[in-house]
């Protein structure tokens, strides 16, 4: 990597986010993910003969929805050309997408890289966000040399939504899919699902060196499916591409595709042959005409997004900025949060609720590969061990304990105390009458602490623990231990 | 039944009489299409037992009581338009024996009104060509003199209503396909305002320029049908949400102070002298009758004909590649791979003036001509629209040729396609500016009859079918019957 010196390089993603509407953007299917290939196509999603597209007007309110969110202009007139090539799971032959007149152009969002001290914020300019259909799946297993068309998808609505090329590394652009990612799903305007490809991003990576204004010739990489991945496929076609000027060759113009199992890219397609779409405005739609009365009420309707969460947790709830930011980076993270916080009622502690599910909770769902909506030990659970660790009926040891076995099934937090008897032990007369007969069984030892070997402290508080299974409040234990022992002259 | 056949009303007459049913009727004219279609070959696919069936219904519907403008009244359709149950094949080869699991809006209209279809008529393949010898199913005749043409793309409908083998029949115009077969075979025709009639279920050539009409004995009969096709459809978004008038009541307009426009540009040395001085003659009755003629200019016209055949066929090109030989209709057999199933099936499934117009349209949409030839084409067309708006404030409606010539030989023009173009030069103005044309018999020269083209502002359908309707009050050119298909209709 140290070759990567001297080089700078220019990102730029293009992202397609499904639109969670109902029904497709040009008829009346349903977009549900997962039926059997082929019984949610419509004769307008199979383009027969005669059918007319209708524009599903839910649609158009979810992508100028998007535009309002990240400060973009929603224009008051757009229109839909075609875009025509030959693909059988592109059943008109041509797709219905906007080029000359998009919805929304412009706006912005804010993204951070780094943590605590080395965070940085970075603004990162849109060009554009287009409403388009979806084509079908083109199935190339299971057919024996065949490929199997599944139309389902065909017609599903989604919004193009283009960046200007302003991330400089694998880290912004992922900060940058992860902002837009969170900004959909706040908006509700898309099931974030990459796994099924609600969500997909391209990336267009080229390098050039630093100093140099002009952009070298980019690549775009197809359909990356996760943030890992994307990651993954940006530095390696940052070093490919590096490696390759630095041996005397050049970057050809491509679509590649990301394979995570050897974590490569690899050719798709040159772009020298570049296709020629044939655009031209599609006479089967009037164009989109959105009235600026609706618009504003569509602004007044737009629910708190993520930096201004952010803003507020850290205002409200005194958390680090890392901490906001991680607890607002999804919608339903922020939704379990609040909802914790909500159901621990006048107990409620932020950074407490802040620690357990940016720590714990996150490291077991990061383990299992769950989403936080998909948690075991949902959030009204998880508040009713934040009680017993804030009313210190539980040291975060034990806590931990409960929680592990929360996870694993074992009931409520309360239930698993008492069942496993993991109430700790505060009452100063029980921890007196510990410590004094652990005393009085090590007279020696007594004798060699006053004398000055204070290190043998530790070894009473373990005895100690130890007598009461560790259920002891280790401060009364701390406290009462020094009282009985009295000064170690040593340690004087 | 003989004393009932010159019109609609009169049919309707007879049929809410009990003079004959609705299946006697429809019996009568299938009777004709067994007769007279093998040599005429207005039909592509005739329906008689769909049509009795229908029948009997409207007879059910008639016995209860229950009254309609076009109840137990048959018709054809265009073969353009989707019917489920029944193939619609465009002509082509293309699509065969494909069948719509949809009705197209304007058939369940006709369907819900009780009007009895008696099955699908012979057009120009995909509805190009103004001949309609453009079809897989071989060429239509002309009632009038089978050695012409019937015009096209709608040839069999006006074949068949010209031959009285159907009282009335659905067509489609996006360059004149209504009005130039009507004017061949006639017969009276109407091309409404682009988005007066649904186009869905029907199958696109050119979606910003196609629109559904009818081809009938005369205006009134046309305004009957009309009728019951218009209106808005929430399946069609360029379909116009207006009101439909009652066409029929507003037959009753007199002409009395009605200013007809006649455009200077087109009585030039392209139009033929007869087909000029039949149409003057025309003029000159709507004048006795209390129209005032104004002279008017409407220059573009060649400007227009090359603006619709670059837009029209780029709208094509991009309409027609659904027929990919992957999902239905025709496939090649045994394809390589995908450019061979696509090569293949495409080169043999469309016919040769398919073929060109969709290569032309391709061309005009290519990166680095759009602007050259689908900009400046868009630029045209605007000012198309504009020179007739411009001439609408001189005048109320427009009279002119529908054609340059009456019918033209069989085979006349297959070797030389840009001469058939400029057949269209009148009337591919109108579509370009979306405006509502009819075409109206006015006379014959020789064996073949002349057309004469009115031209309104959008929406005045109504004022056009009055004019043509008080015109026919005075004059019997829509009455005629070709000599060869007298015997047995009236």
């Amino acid at each position: 990597m140290s070759s990567m010196n001297g080089w700078e390089t220019v990102i730029g993603l293009e992202i397609h986010a499904q639109l969670a509407t109902k029904s497709k953007i040009f008829s009346g299917a349903s977009t549900a993910f997962g039926a059997e290939p082929n019984v949610q196509a419509c004769a307008v999603d199979l383009g027969l003969p005669g059918v007319l597209p209708v524009l599903n007007a839910e649609a158009v309110h979810m992508a100028a929805l998007f535009g309002l969110a990240i400060g973009a202009h929603v224009a008051p007139v757009s229109t839909f050309d075609r875009k025509n090539y030959f693909y059988p799971d592109l059943p008109k032959g041509y797709q219905i997408s906007q080029l000359a007149q998009p919805i929304v152009s412009g706006g912005s969002v804010t993204i951070t890289t780094g943590e605590g001290e080395k965070a940085v914020n970075k603004t990162i300019n849109l060009t554009r966000a287009h409403l388009e259909e979806d084509a079908g799946k083109s199935l190339h297993e299971d057919f024996s040399g065949m490929t199997g068309i599944d139309l389902n998808r065909a017609g599903t609505p989604l919004i193009e939504i283009v960046s200007e090329p302003e991330m400089r590394s694998s880290a912004e652009a992922v900060a940058y899919a992860r902002k837009v990612h969170a900004i959909v799903q706040y908006l509700g305007i898309c099931d974030g699902n990459m796994q099924e490809g609600s969500f997909r991003v391209d990336a267009n990576v080229s390098v050039r060196p630093k100093g140099e204004t002009k952009l070298g010739t980019r690549t775009e990489i197809k359909n990356v499916n996760s943030f890992r991945f994307l990651e993954r496929a940006i530095d390696y076609e940052i070093t490919r591409q590096i490696e390759l000027i630095e041996d005397g060759g050049t970057v050809q113009q491509q679509t590649r595709l990301y394979d995570p199992d050897k974590d490569e890219t690899r050719m798709m397609r040159t772009k020298e042959a570049a296709d020629d779409y044939r655009y031209f405005p599609d006479p089967d739609l009037l164009p989109v005409v959105i009235d600026q009365t609706l618009l504003a009420e569509w602004k007044a309707s737009l629910p708190e997004l993520p930096d201004a969460k952010a803003a507020r947790y850290q205002s409200d709830y005194g958390l680090s900025p890392y901490d906001a930011g991680v607890l607002t980076s999804a919608r339903a993270i922020a939704t379990y949060f609040e909802q914790t916080l909500n159901s621990m009622g006048a107990a409620a502690d932020a950074k407490l609720c802040a620690n357990w599910v940016t720590g714990a909770l996150a490291a077991q769902l990061n383990k299992a590969n769950l989403g936080i909506e998909q948690s075991p030990v949902s959030s009204d659970a998880l508040a009713g061990l934040l009680l017993r660790v804030a009313d210190n009926t539980l040291s975060n040891k034990l806590a931990k304990e409960v929680f592990d076995a929360m996870w694993a099934g074992e009931g409520d937090a309360d239930s698993i105390i008492d069942a496993r008897g993991l109430k700790q032990i505060t009452d100063s007369s029980a921890i007196e009458a510990m410590v004094d007969e652990i005393l009085a069984a090590n007279p020696g030892k007594v004798a060699e602490y006053r004398s000055g070997k204070d290190k043998l402290f530790g070894f009473f508080v373990g005895q100690v623990m130890k007598a009461a299974q560790g259920k002891a409040n280790p401060q009364q234990l701390n406290e009462v231990l020094k009282a009985r022992l009295g000064p170690s002259e040593g340690s004087s | 039944m003989s004393d009932y056949l010159q019109s609609l009303s009169h049919l309707r007459a007879g049929l809410d009489a009990g003079a004959f049913s609705a299946r006697e009727l429809t019996q009568y004219y299938l009777d004709r299409i067994t007769r007279f279609d093998g040599a005429l070959n207005a039909f592509i696919t005739p329906t008689p037992e769909l049509a009795l069936a229908a029948a009997t219904q409207a007879d059910q519907r008639l016995a209860a009581d229950e009254r309609g403008p076009l109840l137990g009244i048959p018709y054809a359709h265009k073969d353009i338009f989707c019917t489920a149950g029944v193939r619609t094949t465009c002509a082509s080869n293309m699509l065969g024996d494909w069948v719509a699991p949809y009705d197209a809006t304007v058939h369940q209209k006709l369907n819900n009104a009780g009007a009895v279809m008696l099955g699908k008529t012979n057009m120009d393949e995909f509805a190009m060509g103004s001949s309609n010898e453009n079809s897989a199913f071989g060429a239509v005749k002309n009632p009038w003199d089978h050695a012409a043409v019937p015009g096209g793309s709608s040839g069999g409908s006006a074949a068949a209503v010209a031959a009285r083998l159907v009282p009335v029949a659905t067509g489609t115009d996006t360059g004149g396909s209504i009005r130039q077969p009507a004017a061949y075979c006639g017969i009276t025709g109407i091309k409404p305002t682009y988005g007066r009639v649904s186009r869905f279920g029907m199958i696109a050539y050119a979606s910003s320029l196609d629109q559904g009409g009818v081809l009938a004995g005369s205006a009134e009969d046309c305004a009957l049908m009309l009728q019951a096709m218009a209106g808005h459809d929430p399946r069609d978004s360029t379909s116009a949400n207006q009101p439909v008038p009652d066409y029929v009541t507003e037959l009753d307009q007199p002409l009395a102070g009605l200013r007809v426009g006649v455009p200077r540009q087109w009585f030039t040395a392209g139009l033929d002298s007869v087909v000029a001085a039949r149409i003057e003659t025309a003029i000159v009755e709507l004048e006795s009758m209390g129209a005032q003629r104004v002279d008017i200019d409407l220059p573009d016209a060649e400007l227009a004909l090359a603006a619709y055949y670059l837009i029209a066929p780029a709208e094509a090109s991009s309409n027609l590649s659904r027929f990919d030989g992957v999902r239905f209709g025709y496939r090649c057999a045994e394809p390589r791979d995908l450019n061979d199933l696509y090569e293949r099936s495409r080169s043999e499934g469309f016919g040769e003036e398919v073929q060109c117009r969709i290569l032309i349209g391709t061309y005009a949409l290519s990166a680095g001509y759009y602007d050259a030839f689908y900009g400046r084409a868009q630029k045209a067309r605007r000012q198309i629209a504009a020179n007739f708006e411009a001439a609408f404030r001189d005048c109320d409606v427009i009279a002119g040729p529908v054609a340059p010539t009456v019918a033209f030989n069989l085979g006349a023009h297959v070797s030389d396609p840009a001469t058939m173009y400029l057949e269209d030069i009148y009337t591919i103005p109108v579509n370009l500016a979306g405006l509502p044309g009819m075409s109206v018999p006015v006379g014959f020269s020789g064996s073949r009859p002349v057309g004469m083209q009115l031209i309104g502002s959008p929406f005045t359908e109504g004022r056009l079918l009055a004019v043509a309707h008080q015109y026919q009050q005075r004059t019997d050119w829509h009455q005629q019957i070709p000599a060869a298909y007298r015997e047995g209709a009236a």
